[in-house]
């Protein structure tokens, strides 16, 4: 038999029809869906006449529009996100899926709840209309971003029409320094190959760096790939990926979880399977990483300055560059630990997680978010926000003079009221620096959430590696 | 879904690269449950002021290229989001075909779903399309799915590689359900199979 690679035993095992001279049919496991990019595709299948072929394979929440304060959440004044909102608890009724609503215990952003429940699964094919759908290939599924005419392609057949992507494994080797995370390291691959780097690219990300994150690292590894234009990021699973799967509410139980453990351990790449592209990354060398431009590939380590459009590979990037610092109001040259900030946000599908929390809790403990900054903290989901309130971070995160929220997509994206005001700079934990993104106007620089909670302390980026930490935080 | 055969057209040309879909179509659309009327809200923050001026210097906002029905731009066009609706906008403003170096692949693919045809070609000649697109008055170029080639009757002409699938559907303006309904049985039959792996169960 022969060496195969982790995508290419998932993609196999899921291939309904290999029409001649077509993209091949692939079966899909999962389909989760959100209210902002689903009510076009539910209408679609009335107007049909279809049926969601297979309810149990779908489920649904509300987290891109949704404002994240309970008043807010009582009474949306927003009637056209209130109308969305609405439109898909009335699909999900009529269509029968399970809707994890406002009101529920463990409503969430799709990518942290998928996870959290134990409906992400190893070797699995997932979508949602989101492109960070690619988080769930931490788990080492196929999971991939797509637009509202697949997603009702989807709900009506279970499958989608592919064509064969490229691999590209790519290698972190080593032990990541201190202060250094796995949001560094995913700014560091998109840095150097750039944002269309992988563009037709499935990534596998592997090596002894990856091997040692957890799953929420991993996650946030995995969540950003679509920032290097891959259609999607996977992770073999191993150990880690077992026991953070294991005793979760819709994880196999009993003699069915030894057997899914068992198909599980086939999935990673065998020994000698060939990839189309290779990187090696030396985890030695990363460092923390600051955007400074409009592009997740404008990155650059946080000792260093705004770079030179002089300095650009090419005329187009040189105006790209340019274009860019005019719009986030940046000098070249400018130390990047110099920078004032005005606003933080700690959250998302990227950083919202229990473990991104723990980790900017640790740098906020016993300090005071400067006096010039508002900072707040969306976490991921219900479950991540009970579990931080069990833990005593959300005092920690308070007392610190941080705005403690409902979970969301939030500021990420600013769908809903949670947007910068024009001119505003914002150190976020978020996935997307791009013009507007989180307010027009608004200037995002994309960071860890340790240095996002340093820099809301500080006022200004800081390299974390020289932060003193006041109290240690205990799970 | 409109098929598309050739076009003839004015040519807009946005001189900038890796255009992401936030752009193309702000969040604050997204809201709607429509599936149409987004044409007006395309490159909102690029065409118009906060206050809601038209911004004159945008490509779009210049009488020469007003009802340009091809859009021609810089590398890595559509990168970011997901949303289907930057596919919309630009289908509901006029547009049918959008070229450029390279494309981001969600884009790409609600682009086909929308009946838009994207061409690649190489930097240079976008660069010349660009170029000529600024300079020379009332600038067309023809399109043509079936050839495969972009010509504009002054001397450039340029072939473009399409996946012959993609190509056939966008020439007969074919849906993607009614195409995988073909192979019901198949599905049937595989998922019956396939439920019996309990390891990819989603509940």
């Amino acid at each position: 038999m022969s060496s195969k690679t982790l995508f290419e035993k998932v993609w196999e095992q899921h291939i309904v029809a290999e029409p001649k001279g077509e993209p091949t049919l692939l079966y899909i496991d999962l389909q989760l869906v959100h209210e902002v990019t689903s009510p076009q595709a539910f209408e679609g299948l009335r107007l049909a006449g279809r049926k969601v072929r297979r309810p149990d394979r779908t489920i649904a929440t509300v987290d891109h529009n949704i404002p994240t304060t309970i008043e807010g959440r009582l009474n949306i004044v927003d009637q056209i996100a209130a109308t969305q909102i609405a439109t898909l608890r009335k699909n999900c009724a009529e269509f029968d899926i399970e809707l994890y609503d406002v009101n529920s215990r463990e409503q969430g952003i799709v990518h942290v709840i998928g996870p959290e429940l134990g409906i992400t699964k190893p070797g699995m094919t997932i979508v949602c209309g989101d492109s960070h759908t690619s988080t769930h290939g931490a788990f080492g599924a196929l999971a991939f971003g797509i637009g509202t005419s697949e997603v009702e392609h989807v709900l009506a057949t279970q499958t989608l029409p592919q064509s064969n992507p490229q691999t590209f494994r790519i290698s972190v080797e080593g032990a990541l320094p201190r202060g250094v995370t796995a949001k560094d390291t995913i700014l560091a691959i998109i840095g150097t190959i750039g944002t269309d780097g992988a563009t037709g690219c499935v990534i596998e990300y592997a090596g002894s760096a990856i091997r040692s994150l957890s799953m929420e690292g991993r996650m946030t590894i995995c969540n950003m790939s679509i920032e290097a234009g891959a259609r999607a990021g996977m992770i073999a699973p191993d150990e880690t990926t077992f026991s953070y799967l294991k005793g979760r509410r819709f994880s196999p139980k009993g003699t069915d979880w030894d057997r899914a453990v068992e198909e599980w351990r086939k999935l990673p790449t065998d020994p000698g399977a060939k990839f189309d592209r290779e990187l090696v990354i030396d985890a030695a060398a990363l460092v923390p990483y600051v955007s400074w431009g409009t592009s997740p590939g404008m990155v650059a380590p946080v000792t260093s300055a705004v770079p030179d459009p002089a300095g650009a590979a090419s005329e187009q990037e040189r105006k790209g560059f340019e274009r860019a610092l005019e719009y986030m109001n940046l000098k070249a040259g400018t130390p990047l630990a110099e920078i004032a900030i005005d606003r933080v946000f700690i959250g998302s599908c990227t950083n919202g997680r229990i473990e991104d929390l723990r980790a900017a809790a640790r740098i906020a403990a016993g300090h005071k978010v400067s006096s010039h900054v508002s900072a707040m903290v969306v976490p991921g989901s219900q479950t991540v926000k009970s579990q931080a309130e069990k833990e005593g971070l959300d005092r920690i995160f308070k007392e610190a003079g941080f705005d403690w929220r409902e979970p969301g997509c939030s500021m990420c994206l600013g769908m809903n009221p949670d947007i910068l005001s024009p001119g505003e700079r914002c150190a976020s934990t978020s996935n997307r620096n791009f013009e507007g993104r989180q307010g027009r106007g608004g200037r995002t620089h994309l960071v860890s959430p340790e240095m996002a909670a340093a820099a809301a302390i500080a006022g200004h980026f800081v390299d974390i590696r020289n932060w003193e930490v006041r109290e240690e935080v205990t799970a | 879904m409109e098929p598309f055969k050739t076009i003839t057209s004015l040519v807009a040309p946005l001189d900038r690269t890796n255009v992401d879909t936030d752009q193309i179509i702000p969040k604050q659309f997204l809201k709607r449950i429509e599936r149409t009327g987004y044409g007006d809200f395309l490159f909102f923050d690029w065409r118009q002021t906060p206050e809601g001026k038209p911004i004159p210097e945008f490509v779009l906002n210049d009488p020469r290229y007003k009802n340009a029905r091809i859009l021609v731009a810089g590398k890595n066009f559509g990168c970011g989001s997901s949303r289907e609706h930057a596919a919309w906008a630009l289908s509901d403003f006029g547009f049918r075909c959008v070229i450029a170096p390279t494309f981001a692949d969600i884009f790409f693919s609600n682009a086909g779903k929308n009946g838009i045809v994207l061409v690649r070609l190489s930097e240079e000649q976008v660069d010349r399309l660009l170029g000529n697109a600024q300079k020379v008055p009332n600038y067309q170029v023809t399109v043509s799915l079936e050839q495969q080639e972009v010509t504009d009757g002054q001397g450039f002409e340029a072939s473009f590689e399409i996946d012959p699938f993609r190509k056939f559907c966008l020439l007969e303006g074919l849906d993607d359900i009614g195409l995988t309904l073909r192979h019901a049985a198949a599905l049937d039959a595989y998922e019956t199979e396939h439920d019996h792996a309990i390891w990819l169960k989603a509940k």
